[in-house]
């Protein structure tokens, strides 16, 4: 490999040919501020924009300052990242930045996570010249299920276009406009809710700003909790134990869930279950499912599509309703884990416990944004009531937690409370890319063969990369597995099966890079991939010390179908855990006529 | 930002998917695209940034977000007298600003509108090499000279 060797700050580097300055200072140590720039290294995904030029620095014989995030090392070169006129312009540069920014930090929702906060202390800036002379650029606030937009703070990073176009590529978000009126927004400026978007909350999840946030549900949470005529129940996705942590200064992939439970019960829940039960149970009604489809394909049935696709990630549902109209009858029609709980626990236990259906408030704690889209769907609803009442995410329980005044790191941990709250190792890793479909091998293979697995874990369906396949032996039945996290990806995938290039019997598809331990309502990473990483090394450590690890193991799924479901599949379970797709595809134009 | 909702013809539709193909539908040519599209309709409206982006394969917000860039670009037809003031520098010290003033009194819209009517539509333009004339006024592709704000209501009644 050919190198340069530079000189940064009086120290000498050698780094491979196109290393940026950023990262050859990186390697000595010395941490040049950046705003734009963003890089997820295990993930491939870097925003280099070179936009809000803070990270300028000093590089001799060159006139101007140098970007360098974005500005290659040469041979000889010699930088210096903190001299006066790199001081002088960093800050100035940080003012104007400022200058048309809202002051309102005190009511801000990302106050505390907030990266141009976090830089205004970094430089110590103090006053904002020229502030009272300073126009500032307003947009109106546009608020979706999901998400909302409060482009004043937007500071044109473009982080959240590039989530969008090229890792996701949705493309409901685009720079527009130029100059003072430039914003990042969907086409012609409608709302979120009108344009392609699928809520996956990449965006959010790499926001610097407060411009991008979730619909707060917590009020609404806490309203339910003091209402003495309700009971109020939760239920925690497998990639919140992980990650929760992390809002209380944890090392990331410490595993909470003991403490979780107890935090919630703390909170007043009279209930606290499990979304990993309904993961068993996904498992139970996916794997039939597959199983059914792949028997009749193999006897010839012409009917029937292959692959099949899983369908428990909700910006996944989206895209395809979006982008694969033409395929809506190839995913899975079992619900997502969230879905079959709010289900199962406004009729089965709801009956069982003697509740009424409309006393009965289900809140779902996950790691997404696309979520709280999903439970507001008119088919989970039942004459209008919800299956799942409020769907928070990880950020807002730790928020509930510090509201409630309960010390977090000093909780003994609990346990979830039965019979929703009983779960596999299997359903713990549903919340990493690869786990889903990992969890189904599990239960089909001993299904299908009638024997026992040797070894539960298959490492061939774990990792980062993007697009992974693998082919597991049925005894004798050799069965193609696709992979893919990051809508990208996924997009990628599916062309391939249209186009009949991809022999797949199944497809895993998640819309988050990294799978749900990386998605849009989890602690915020800023640009850290290592952190995802240890969730996931988290997760697998929770699968690996449960004493039950195949969903069709946990004695409460098989008590569900003796008492209530009957089989998977059943008529009930049909009714209960399972749906149908919308097409979405591009339609007649819909431009809408907006309010100034 | 409001928009008008219209009806593409078929015929527009099909001269439309005329252009993208000439530009073999390439994602790159987009705005050589938009260029062509402008001149045939005269300006770009939603719909047509729709099947722009269909026959490129490119979101529509992206093709949007080009749109609006550009100063060129226009999502607001142009009136059947497009009326441009020079506003370059030997007009504007000559009083072109006057000059506009006196045509958006008159026809009450502000610079980059049209009149209600389709009739009039008004913007400004960077020196059109007439500086001996300033100030200049063009109406349509015929030049006026030496315009002053008196002036302006002469140069509209040519059109009534």
């Amino acid at each position: 490999m050919e190198t340069v060797k530079l000189t940064i700050d009086n120290k000498e580097v050698e780094v491979p040919k196109g290393t940026t300055i950023y990262k050859a200072a990186k390697q000595l140590g010395i941490d040049i501020p950046v705003l734009c720039y963003m890089e997820l290294k295990d993930l491939n995904i870097e925003n280099k924009p070179a936009g809000c030029r803070i990270c300028v620095v000093e590089v001799e014989g060159r006139r101007n300052l140098a970007p360098s995030c974005s500005t290659d090392c040469t041979e000889g070169m010699v930088v210096k990242t903190h001299t006066m006129r790199v001081i002088n312009a960093r800050r100035t540069i940080l003012e104007l930045i400022l200058s048309d920014h809202p002051k309102d930090c005190l009511v801000c929702p990302k106050s505390g996570h907030c990266e141009l906060q976090d830089m205004a202390i970094k430089l110590g800036v103090r006053n904002i010249p020229g502030e009272e002379y300073a126009e500032m650029s307003t947009y109106r606030v546009d608020t979706s299920p999901s998400i909302i937009r409060d482009l004043d703070k937007c500071i044109m990073c473009r982080r959240c276009e590039m989530m969008c176009n090229t890792v996701q590529t949705v493309g409901a978000l685009n720079a527009i406009n130029r100059g003072f009126q430039a914003v990042v927004a969907p086409a012609f400026e409608q709302n979120l809710e009108k344009s392609t978007c699928t809520y996956c909350g990449q965006c959010v999840a790499v926001c610097p700003t407060g411009a991008l946030t979730e619909v707060d549900h917590t009020p609404k949470v806490i309203r339910a909790l003091a209402d003495p005529s309700k009971k109020v129940i939760v239920q925690t996705a497998p990639a919140i134990r992980v990650a929760l942590g992390e809002e209380f200064g944890m090392k990331p992939g410490t595993i909470v869930t003991g403490k979780m439970v107890a935090a919630l019960r703390e909170i007043g829940f009279d209930y606290v279950f499990d979304t990993d039960f309904a993961a068993d149970l996904t498992i139970m009604e996916e794997g039939t499912e597959l199983l059914d489809r792949l028997t009749r394909h193999l006897n010839g049935d012409k009917s029937v599509k292959l692959p099949i696709l899983t369908s428990c990630c909700p910006g996944w549902v989206n895209f395809f309703e979006h982008n694969f109209n033409d395929m809506l009858d190839v995913p899975s029609t079992a619900k997502s884990p969230q879905q079959m709980f709010g289900a199962i626990a406004k009729t089965y236990f709801a009956e069982k416990m003697g509740i009424k259906r409309e006393d009965l408030v289900v809140v779902s704690v996950m790691p997404c944004l696309a979520k709280k889209y999903e439970a507001q769907r008119d088919e989970f609803k039942v004459n209008g009531n919800p299956d799942v009442d409020f769907s928070i995410s990880t950020r807002e329980l730790a928020h509930l937690i510090k509201e409630f005044n309960i010390n977090f790191a000093d909780l003994q941990d609990q346990d979830f409370d039965r019979p929703l709250g009983e779960s596999s190792g299997a359903a713990v890793i549903f919340g990493a890319t690869g786990g889903v479909i990992e969890a189904a091998t599990r239960t089909a293979y001993e299904v299908q063969t009638g024997k026992k697995l040797e070894k539960i874990d298959f490492e061939q369906l774990r990792g980062m990369e993007g697009i992974r396949s693998a082919t597991v032996d049925f005894n004798g039945l050799p069965i193609n597995i696709g992979i893919a996290h990051g809508l990208g990806n996924a997009r990628k995938l599916l062309e391939d099966v249209r186009s009949g290039k991809a022999n797949y019997h199944a497809i895993e598809v998640m819309a988050c890079p990294g799978g749900c331990i990386g998605g849009g309502g989890q602690p915020l990473h800023h640009g850290d991939s290592s952190i995802l990483k240890a969730r996931t090394e988290a997760i697998y450590r929770e699968d690996a010390g449960k004493p039950v690890r195949k969903s069709h193991e946990n004695k409460y799924i098989i008590k569900l179908y003796e008492e209530y479901l009957g089989k998977p599949m059943s008529e009930k379970a049909h009714h209960l855990l399972h749906t149908h797709y919308f097409d979405k595809g591009p339609k007649d134009i819909f431009i809408q006529k907006l309010e100034d | 930002m409001s928009h008008i909702k219209i009806e593409l013809k078929k015929e527009d539709v099909a001269k439309l998917k005329e252009i993208c193909k000439s530009f073999n539908n390439q994602a790159g040519e987009l705005i050589n695209v938009l260029h062509k599209a402008q001149t045939h309709f005269g300006y770009l409206p939603a719909e047509v940034q729709e099947i722009v982006s269909q026959e490129l394969n490119i979101p529509v917000a992206k093709v949007y977000g080009v749109v609006t860039f550009y100063s060129f670009f226009t999502m607001l037809p142009k009136g059947q007298h497009p009326i441009s003031i020079c506003t370059g520098t030997a007009c504007y010290v000559r009083g072109a600003e006057n000059v506009v003033d006196e045509f958006k009194r008159i026809l009450n819209i502000k610079v980059g509108e049209t009149t209600p009517d389709g009739k009039f539509s008004l913007s400004c333009l960077r020196c059109v090499g007439a500086c001996g004339l300033a100030p200049v006024v063009m109406v349509g592709e015929k030049v006026y000279g030496r315009v002053s704000p008196d002036g302006v209501k002469d140069i509209l009644n040519e059109y009534e």
